[in-house]
């Protein structure tokens, strides 16, 4: 199994690194050809509007739409969950829309609000949670399971093959919740 | 829930990775650069060019004019104080910024010391020129570094020397005994266990931008080649003919540093960059880089 991570801008080093150590095979994806064959994308914590930005310019965005028309699971950490979902309550621009739910950008607050918790995880259990400038979620479509929630925000949700989270798995030693995702994509 | 933690203010440092960090000095100028796919702006009151050329004391900006750039762009805002200045970077922290910049930009406000950037919740980026400041700046509580470069200048050859610099003094630490480390931290003025960290990763444990120069689509591609994870351009933006054009192909530069291609197509026509200053003809207390 071969698993990519959009690697246009954001924290993709420390994506790849959780799938080595889960030791799946990663690829970072700069350009289409690099797309080839994967069995999951990953879309990684980092600036919403400028790996937007950088997907368009580089021809990323209709590859990107085909796979998922394809059926390959995706998963999104902050950053990540805003390019998925379908509508952003704060923000004039929508991006790939492939989840059925309304994110607002920044909710937690700016980074000096930034924290670090932990979190119960459904089907998963406790796991330590790094929230940064986070989106949450503020409406779910009916499709939708919330998985996760943080004083009563909903900010983890999974529809069908597409799984989000407003936080950073990738930041801390615990993948379980990277578990999950791989076990969408086997 | 903990709030400030190392771990939240560098794992927010990791989020600008392969990006572009832009000085503003207007709300319209933080538009732009958000459009072009900056991943934060610096909001100043002057840009370094114009800091270098009007002299006089340079200081923390108007907290108006920082507001008026916070309200106007959805992405980070980063303001810059003098080194040493602790009420400055409290007045940054009480604003809201999300990053400060304790910069050699502008004029030192302590003639000894830099701020203790662990009794802040705030994450503070600092600049370096080798691996010592680097070193000391992270004992400090520095969650991000960059490398200095001679800002205002739109030359890259400083930039280029500290990182040069500093990956030859990383690579010489990687092979080093416990003995020779402890030596080398001596000689460095660093401390030994954040050199030992340094060691052990075979990197910073922070992340590393390149600043101080940068004014071409090339220049930001050439920083990312010799390892930075992505680059702040400071009077390169809005100090060019065509700041809109040029914003986005260093943008894309700096992703597709590696893409010849890629790189010549989106450098073609940009209009006039920056003018430039040759290091030679900067007076020695003039270069910023020592500070």
């Amino acid at each position: 199994m071969k698993i990519g991570v959009i690697a246009v801008q954001g924290d993709v080093r420390e994506h790849l690194r959780a799938l080595e150590r889960l030791e799946v095979k990663a690829v970072p994806v700069r350009k289409p050809a690099d797309l080839e064959g994967v069995s999951g994308l990953v879309f990684p914590g980092g600036e919403s509007t400028a790996i937007w930005r950088l997907l368009k310019w580089s021809g990323l965005v209709e590859p990107i739409e085909e796979l998922h028309r394809s059926g390959v699971p995706f998963f999104g950490t902050c950053a990540g969950m805003i390019l998925l979902a379908r509508e952003i309550v704060n923000w004039p621009e929508r991006f790939f829309g492939f989840i059925d739910i309304a994110v607002e950008r920044n909710a937690s607050g700016r980074q000096v609000d930034s924290f670090e918790t932990e979190l119960e995880v459904k089907g998963v259990g406790r796991v330590p949670a790094v929230f940064i400038r986070a989106p949450y979620i503020r409406r779910v479509g009916p499709g939708v399971e919330v998985l996760a929630e943080h004083q009563g925000h909903p900010v983890m949700a999974r529809e069908g093959r597409v799984l989000v989270a407003s936080f950073h798995p990738e930041l801390t030693e615990d993948l379980r919740v990277y578990d999950l995702f791989l076990t969408m994509c086997s | 829930m903990q709030k400030g933690t190392y771990r939240v203010k560098t794992g927010f440092a990791e989020m600008f990775k392969g990006g572009v960090i832009m000085d503003v000095t207007t709300p319209e100028q933080a538009e732009i650069a958000e459009a072009a796919g900056a991943v934060a702006v610096m909001a100043l009151e002057r840009v370094p060019a114009d800091i270098r050329k009007q002299g006089g004391v340079a200081r923390m900006a108007d907290p108006k004019r920082i507001k008026e750039i916070m309200d106007a762009v959805s992405i980070p805002v980063m303001a810059k104080c003098r080194i040493g200045h602790i009420a400055e970077a409290r007045i940054l922290e009480a604003l809201g910024v999300d990053f400060i910049d304790e910069s050699e930009v502008l004029t030192p406000a302590d003639p000894f010391n830099h701020i203790d950037k662990w009794q802040f919740k705030v994450p503070f980026v600092c600049g370096c020129r080798d691996l010592g400041e680097a070193a000391r700046r992270i004992a400090e509580g520095a969650a991000m570094i960059r490398t200095k470069g001679e800002a205002g200048t739109g030359n890259v050859v400083e930039a280029v020397r500290h990182m040069r610099i500093l990956n030859d003094q990383i690579r010489r630490l990687r092979d080093m005994s416990r003995a020779e480390l402890v030596s080398y931290a001596k000689e460095l003025g660093a401390p030994v266990e954040v050199l030992e960290m340094i060691q052990e990763l075979g990197r910073l444990p922070v992340v590393n931008f390149a600043a101080g120069g940068i004014a071409t689509p090339a220049d930001a591609a050439l920083m990312r080649m010799l390892g930075a994870d992505g680059v702040f351009v400071g009077s390169g933006i809005f100090k060019s003919e065509n700041p809109e054009k040029r914003a986005r192909a260093i943008v894309l530069a700096t992703t597709h540093y590696d893409d010849p291609e890629l790189l010549a197509e989106v450098s073609e026509d940009l209009g006039e960059p920056m003018p430039g200053i040759a290091i030679e003809e900067i007076p020695q207390e003039q270069l910023m880089q020592y500070r």
